[in-house]
């Protein structure tokens, strides 16, 4: 293997970060497949990073980092290999990877192979038969490439917590025999909703934090928005897939402007809209409408085109409600939830008056089920402020605090009871 | 292929209930028969009902029995398929499509295939 030139001494470190953060999911899905073994796999990918921290900054780093990682991971995976004898198929599986390394190039079935073997790991990190929890922390661990403390901070659990979820997750998946491949198509839609499930979670986590301090994590967010990408190059006529990926961006556009200096929550209506990020802004609307063209509705492009319009208003009140009104009804017939029904009817409020949106909540609070959603009674304590009933509007916010998981938010609802003229 | 056992569970129920399950019987068999025809089938029973079970432990020597089952639930275990799949993905479809699986569950459990385990390696088998 030919060795680049030594010049300036962070090149090896910077080649390692990049190498880690744009090759190892994929090295890592390829060797699963060929290895047959999630946690060997993973193993001998750390192996091969390990020896190219050891030997890069002495030696120079490789012309080609991404095969010398895959190269180098595949004899570890040998060596872990032979020393595992548990395993059903080893023979086999050795002599498949000795085959690959006696071959100068990969033949045309392994190459079309590997461009799959990233869909593969994705399909199967979010199998259902996984728990939500587990989907979710496999997928950051594997293809984000997070390490299982940065997985545990993001979801407040203790790493050993996060750890167990991740091996009992890793060991389910070989001990059942859940399989390594994309599912056919006649299961794909079924699956693919799954997967954007755990990426629209993840984004959703470090969005909106449920529990903890901070508003929004943004590393969650983007890492989300790198899964969306990935899914897009991987399956790039899938439009949900492109309305999941516009709605992360366009949501993520307001990063900046969510949180004032001091850490407070700042109302939309109340952010500097000089801070959102055009150029996320562009990208979601050009990802909007070629998900569009594509013809294939589904909820994630409703989603995104909400978000869009409410960030195409050169001010809050330009906001075409009545636009919003009509997608939130659209998205609540595709895929009925409570929160989709508390929207539209601030939508609506918007819209015609803070009267029309309480008629539509009302069927909502008397529903037993939704006695501890937050949400409904956040919105709940708006319309009645906006219409004067300053009492209910007091009682709403109380009710709404008292189920606040999160301090900025909980924060920003006690600012707006203390703001409610004397009654 | 991989070996699943599949524990069929179901709440208990009244003689009335108990009539429309009898009834499902045609189902069950041609379940079965699905099953052995895409040969998965590799055996099946059924249980009588989780009162007449009798649970052992062995503490400090001493043997103790419990008349009933080893935990009380609301579903008890009534029966049981094993099955050779591909898969995990082929064995979770044919749970699905057990007839208990409308009104009681079905658990998969994958199983451990020591034999195989051993055959295909020389040197355990040595061990």
């Amino acid at each position: 293997m030919t060795r680049g030139q030594r010049a300036e001494p962070d090149a090896p470190r910077a080649a390692l970060e990049r190498a880690f953060r744009d090759e190892r999911a994929a090295v890592l899905a390829t060797l699963i497949r060929h290895v047959g073994d999630f946690q060997l796999a993973e193993d001998a990918v750390a192996d091969a990073f390990a020896a190219a921290v050891a030997t890069w900054p002495r030696d120079g780093v490789p012309s080609n980092p991404g095969a010398w990682i895959t190269t180098t991971a595949r004899h570890r995976a040998i060596d872990r290999l032979r020393r595992v004898r548990s395993l059903a198929d080893r023979t086999d599986r050795l002599a498949e990877l000795a085959r690959l390394n006696s071959q100068e190039h990969a033949s045309e079935e392994e190459e079309s192979m590997v461009a799959d073997d990233r869909l593969r790991l994705i399909f199967t990190c979010c199998h259902p038969a996984l728990a939500m929890p587990a989907r979710v922390a496999l997928t950051l661990r594997t293809l984000g490439g997070l390490t299982t403390t940065e997985v545990a901070r993001a979801f407040v659990v203790s790493e050993p917590t996060m750890g167990k979820r991740i091996v009992r997750a890793k060991a389910k998946i070989a001990d059942a025999h859940i399989p390594y491949r994309i599912p056919p198509d006649h299961e794909l839609g079924e699956r693919l909703q799954a997967v954007l499930q755990v990426v629209y979670l993840i984004f959703n986590e470090g969005y909106s934090a449920t529990g903890g301090e901070r508003l929004a994590r943004g590393e969650l967010c983007s890492e989300a928005i790198r899964l969306g990408r990935l899914l897009a190059t991987l399956m790039p006529d899938d439009a949900e897939i492109l309305g999941l990926l516009a709605m992360m961006l366009l949501h993520d556009s307001r990063r900046g402007a969510r949180v004032d200096g001091d850490g407070h929550y700042v109302a939309f209506d109340d952010q500097d809209r000089s801070q959102w990020d055009q150029g996320r802004i562009r990208e979601g609307q050009r990802l909007l409408e070629r998900a569009m063209r594509l013809r294939h509705p589904g909820s994630y492009q409703v989603q995104a085109a909400i978000t869009a319009l409410h960030l195409e208003a050169p001010l809050a009140s330009d906001t075409d409600w009545d636009q919003i009104a009509e997608l939130y009804s659209a998205l609540a017939h595709i895929s009925p939830s409570p929160i989709i029904d508390v929207n539209r009817a601030v939508a609506v409020a918007f819209a015609r008056g803070p009267q029309a949106g309480l008629e539509l909540l009302a069927p909502l609070l008397d529903d037993a089920r939704l006695d501890h959603y937050q949400p409904l009674h956040a919105a709940h304590a708006e319309l009645l402020r906006r219409n004067a009933d300053l009492p209910g509007a007091a009682r709403a916010y109380a009710r709404a605090i008292e189920l606040s998981a999160n301090a900025v938010e909980r924060d920003e609802l006690e600012r707006r009871l203390r703001a409610l003229p004397v009654f | 292929m991989s070996k699943y056992l599949l524990l069929l569970y179901a709440g208990e129920v009244d003689a009335a209930e108990q009539a429309e399950r009898e009834a499902e019987m045609p189902k069950w068999v041609q379940y079965t028969q699905d099953l052995i025809e895409a040969g998965v089938f590799q055996g099946s029973d059924r249980l009588y009902p989780a009162e007449s079970a009798t649970t052992v432990r062995v503490r400090n020597d001493e043997t103790e029995l419990v008349d009933g089952p080893f935990a009380i639930t609301k579903e008890f275990l009534g029966g049981y398929y094993l099955l050779d799949c591909p898969d995990l993905n082929n064995a979770l479809k044919w749970a699905a499509r057990a007839p208990i699986a409308r009104y009681g569950s079905v658990e998969v459990r994958p199983v451990i295939d020591l034999g195989a385990a051993f055959a295909s390696d020389p040197a355990a088998a040595r061990a």
